[in-house]
């Protein structure tokens, strides 16, 4: 029953908001929309702790310990993200650069886009998952390209290009994959649901998987964001607004990745060879490496943060690749803490810019002056996601390292070199917008800080001490994922 | 060679696939291509019928009627009106090198047939042998977008694959099961009601449909 | 050998010979009614046949033995081409030397004499059309060949009366195959006897023509041969393609009594096949002569792809 409720919130709300979304009071609606759905969430993880696994409605949904946490994030930073985008969009009305319609257009695709993102997370069916994530997509491209400036056009339309015939790949290996199941479990519905292929995962067909796998890796891999089909990813981020930014990087991308895991489990068992993961290390690292390589030439605040989200899919790509216990638990922890991490940094350079007026690093000065809220939130911020102790960023940093120098210490030097690079060009870039002499006014509305500080805290409290009952509930989902 | 007639027919309708997809491939003109792709979707339901015919599965009529409904009469309808609309019903791209563009295609459709060469032995279905071309015409509508400069072509490229796609799921499955199939129409009409917006805005803010324009996202 | 089968291989011989005029007459036809001409009927070809015969030869001071021989070794080269092609029955004479490679070869043999007889002179014209002819020629080769070999993986034989033998007498198959192989074959004849999209055999435009600036230099009973020498090498070139991809109805092995049925069934497939190209041509507008690679390419890459189809759908 939980399920219906997080499902059924956000599809309402999307809904509602079509219809109300011009109101004065939209923006608490939506807030209130997004928190019920939290709520949903939060139950429905109470009860898969208390009770375990369970399936419904003839098993095309499905939880466990897996996909519950990622709900449970994809529910709290999506509560949070319209919290911060409250503001922020109030401000941007303000400013003129939009309308009361589009308005009505942001919130119900906001919601919408809940809605995809938890329906891909919570079914079991392979074939529906890929229809959550190109419905995803769709409102996400009306998201990104909602300011109708010829550039937020052109990084939508790249947007859905990209994406869009990367889902295509996606879905012909979910066909290989239905081609290899319907042999075992026969045709029709069952043929696709993720339990049943998990029961029978070692009979399936090898060399079909091997190609499914394949194609699926470089379908949903293009939504992660992976190199080299990453090119819509620094377009879409920068051009939207940044609350799509933050829900972009923050839980599509894990979504989409959450998918690669699923479809690793069966390949894996139907393999019985490292072949899923290798794949997955070396798409990984390469996005590890060329993201920092090209993080050095940005000039756009929001770009080279999106390059930054590049990186650390990677390195989760290159942690579910590498597998066994504590790499898994690493990358489990990392989508957590760059979650959090990731979109407290969009909220902070979102309030950044429009103080400055502008999303050239260049021209953003002096924050710590003008505003210490948001300077401070960037500057804890991006400590956090360039894995500074105490943060939790390090701690599953520094787990993926110590395993990969353990069972690949080729990877080492490249995977060092990243870090490093990486550091040292976000590090300095940060110091001259949080530092100096400013040049930013003030904002109409007061900026919503509250996110920001609640994310990091969060951060914080997981790079000190991660409470059991969660630590037991990554171990739950690394034991189901291997 | 003894295969009975509704398999050679099928056969046949594969190959004519395989034909309209170079066809598009090589075609200059937006209302021709628009065409073809409406053609593409008819063989492609006339095909999914026979297949349900032979083989009895009797959710592969709904499929095709699917097919007919969405990719014969409102897909090619929408963007007819689209075209019309945008004023760009007779336009003719200029694209360099088609023979150059034909041989790639060409060894894309060797590719695809090794490739599946491996996959139609293990398969079941009477339509086994197909599914090489459902490949190729896979790889050639991508092919297509990628030498497109134009928004239009590419979506016709786009929804090409799509159809290439449903091909692939007939030949070597019956289908998938009807609730993805749903889900995957109900994705592909609301992106193109999307697209057909978004040409409008691209047209307002760029003053053409020639994605050329659309290149100042770059990396310095 | 029979002395009704060397008889019939003579009647064929003959036929084909006073039957060329009459196709090309019945395009010319058809393409002035479809495009809301009277015409000049169907017989006008014969009387510009007897009209250049009459007249006197004119040759220019220069032209060597080659140019003279030219016309007769063209037309001996067409006649025999289109004598082979098993139209009415597959079990004549001539029939074993009916190889397909050895068709492409007369068909190339007739190319090189009348491209070099068109340099022979000097003129311009001549040298620019004998070099457009051996593009096209060039690309055009591979094409049918390649159609030709599609054809012959089927029947596991280059032999076009195997071929026919093959396609017409087993039961109802539908290759996809040929549907590639035939859309290649009809473009490479278009492409290889001047009509519409690639040259247009009723002008003389410098810019675009091909075939008419090679032979610009004839006259006479020279140009009669060459003017029968086209015509028959359309007919050749029909009836190749009747034989691949519509042969039903020959009359086979040594079963004269079909052979009636068969002259019948013949003359209704050339009268469709005549309208059909008429048609095409009518329809088509002349394509630029850069374009004319673009377009053998295509039916170059129609043909190879016939071939993996077969080798993916029917084995």
């Amino acid at each position: 029953m939980e399920i219906f409720w997080v499902l059924g919130i956000p599809l309402f709300g999307g809904l509602m908001m079509a219809v109300f979304g011009t109101r004065q009071h939209a923006p608490e609606f939506n807030s209130a929309l997004s928190f019920c759905t939290f709520v949903a969430s939060a139950v429905l993880t109470t009860r898969v702790i208390t009770g375990g696994p369970f399936s419904i409605w003839g098993e095309q949904f499905f939880v466990d310990a897996f996909n519950v946490f990622l709900v449970a994030l994809t529910a709290f930073v999506g509560f949070t993200t319209s919290l911060f985008s409250r503001p922020y969009m109030r401000i941007e009305q303000h400013h003129g650069k939009l309308s009361i319609n589009m308005l009505r257009l942001y919130y119900s695709m906001y919601q919408l886009f809940s809605f995809t993102m938890l329906l891909a997370l919570l079914t079991n069916n392979m074939g529906i998952l890929w229809v959550a994530m190109e419905a995803a997509t769709l409102t996400t491209v009306l998201l990104v390209s909602l300011y109708r400036t010829p550039a937020s056009l052109e990084a939508a339309w790249k947007y859905f290009i990209l994406c869009g015939v990367g889902l295509a790949q996606a879905l012909f290996g979910t066909i290989l994959l239905y081609f290899a199941a319907e042999k075992i479990l026969g045709a029709g519905g069952t043929a696709l649901l993720w339990t049943h292929l998990n029961e029978v995962k070692t009979q399936l067909e090898p060399t079909v998987l091997s190609l499914a796998f394949v194609f699926l890796l470089v379908g949903y891999g293009t939504k992660i964001g992976l190199a080299p089909l990453h090119n819509w990813l620094p377009d879409a981020h920068a051009e939207g607004p940044t609350p799509v930014s933050a829900v972009l990087s923050g839980l599509l991308l894990n979504v989409a990745l959450y998918a690669v895991v699923r479809s690793k489990v069966l390949v894996d068992g139907a393999l019985g060879t490292h072949l899923a993961g290798n794949l997955m290390m070396a798409f990984g690292l390469l996005s590890v490496v060329m993201a920092a390589f090209f993080l050095a030439r940005q000039k756009d605040v929001k770009r080279m943060f999106a390059y930054s989200s590049i990186e650390h899919m990677g390195l989760m790509t290159f942690a579910f690749g590498m597998g066994g216990p504590v790499a898994t638990f690493a990358g489990l922890l990392h989508m957590t803490v760059h979650s959090l991490t990731k979109s407290a940094i969009f909220f902070a350079v979102g309030h950044a810019a429009q103080k400055s007026g502008t999303q050239l690093m260049k021209d953003i000065r002096g924050l710590i002056k003008t505003s210490p809220t948001v300077g401070w939130g960037l500057a804890l911020g991006t400590l956090a996601i360039l894995g500074m102790p105490p943060f939790g960023v390090f701690t599953s940093e520094f787990m993926i390292l110590t395993t990969a120098m353990h069972t690949y210490p080729w990877t080492m030097p490249f995977l060092l070199i990243a870090l490093g690079v990486a550091f040292a060009s976000i590090f300095g870039r940060m110091q001259l917008m949080v530092f100096g002499e400013t040049t930013g006014h003030r904002l109409p509305h007061p900026p919503a800080m509250i996110p920001v500080f609640l994310h990091l805290a969060l951060v914080l409290l997981l790079g000190l001490y991660i409470p059991p009952y969660l630590a037991d509930w990554y171990r739950q989902a690394t034991a189901l994922i291997g | 060679m003894n295969i009975p007639l509704t398999s050679q027919l099928i056969n046949m309708c594969a190959a004519l696939l395989l034909l309209i997809a170079f066809a598009m491939l090589s075609q200059r003109r937006i209302l021709s291509l628009i065409n073809l792709f409406a053609l593409q979707g008819l063989i492609l339901a006339f095909s999914t019928a026979l297949v349900a015919h032979t083989s009895n599965q009797h959710h592969l009529y709904y499929s095709a009627g699917l097919t007919l409904m969405l990719k014969v009469l409102v897909l090619p309808w929408v963007l007819h009106r689209l075209i019309r609309k945008l004023n760009i019903k007779w336009d003719v791209e200029t694209m360099f090198n088609i023979p150059t563009i034909m041989l790639v295609g060409l060894a894309l459709v060797i590719f695809a047939f090794n490739l599946a060469a491996p996959i139609s032995q293990m398969a079941g279905t009477i339509t086994k042998s197909t599914l090489g071309i459902a490949m190729a015409s896979v790889l050639l509508s991508f092919l297509m977008m990628i030498t497109r400069s134009k928004a239009v072509p590419q979506v016709v490229g786009f929804l090409a694959m799509e159809n290439g796609l449903f091909f692939a799921a007939t030949s070597a499955t019956y289908g998938m099961p009807m609730v993805v199939e749903l889900g995957i129409a109900l994705d592909v009409l609301v992106g193109m009601f999307i697209l057909g917006i978004f040409f409008f805005q691209i047209r307002v803010a760029f003053d053409s449909l020639d994605l050329h324009h659309m290149e100042k996202l770059k990396e310095d | 050998m029979s002395y009704s089968a060397l008889f019939f291989q003579l009647v064929q011989n003959v036929l084909v010979l006073l039957a060329a005029p009459l196709l090309l007459g019945w395009i010319n036809q058809c393409r002035a009614w479809l495009q809301n001409r009277s015409g000049a009927g169907m017989l006008q070809p014969y009387r510009n046949l007897i009209k250049l015969f009459h007249k006197d030869a004119v040759l220019a001071h220069n032209a060597s033995p080659l140019f003279r021989a030219t016309p007769y070794i063209l037309f001996a080269c067409m006649w025999l081409a289109a004598a082979l092609v098993p139209v009415l029955a597959t079990d004549l004479p001539l029939s074993p030397a009916v190889d397909v490679i050895a068709l492409v070869g007369i068909f190339a043999l007739a190319r090189v004499f009348i491209a070099l007889a068109a340099m022979d002179i000097g003129t311009a014209f001549g040298s620019l059309g004998a070099r457009r002819e051996m593009l096209v020629g060039f690309l055009a080769e591979p094409a049918l060949l390649m159609v030709l070999f599609t054809a012959s993986t089927i029947s596991q034989s280059t032999s076009l009366i195997t071929i026919v033998e093959t396609l017409a007498h087993k039961q109802f198959v539908l290759y996809p195959s040929m549907t590639f192989a035939a859309v290649a074959f009809f473009m490479v004849l278009l492409a290889e006897n001047a009509r519409v999209p690639v040259d247009n055999p009723s002008t003389h435009l410098e810019l675009t023509m091909i075939h008419e600036a090679m032979i610009l230099e004839y006259s006479a009973r020279h140009l009669a041969l060459v003017e029968w020498a086209s015509a028959l090498k359309l007919l050749a070139y029909m009836t190749i393609g009747i034989a691949l991809f519509a042969p039903w109805g020959i009359a086979e092995g040594g079963n004269w009594n079909a052979l009636p049925f068969a002259v019948v069934l013949l003359i209704l497939k050339l009268t469709i096949a005549g309208a059909g190209l008429a048609f095409v041509e009518t329809m088509s507008a002349k394509m630029r002569i850069f374009r004319v690679p673009e377009f053998m390419g295509t039916a170059f890459l129609l043909a190879v792809l016939g071939l993996l189809t077969h080798f993916l759908l029917e084995t």
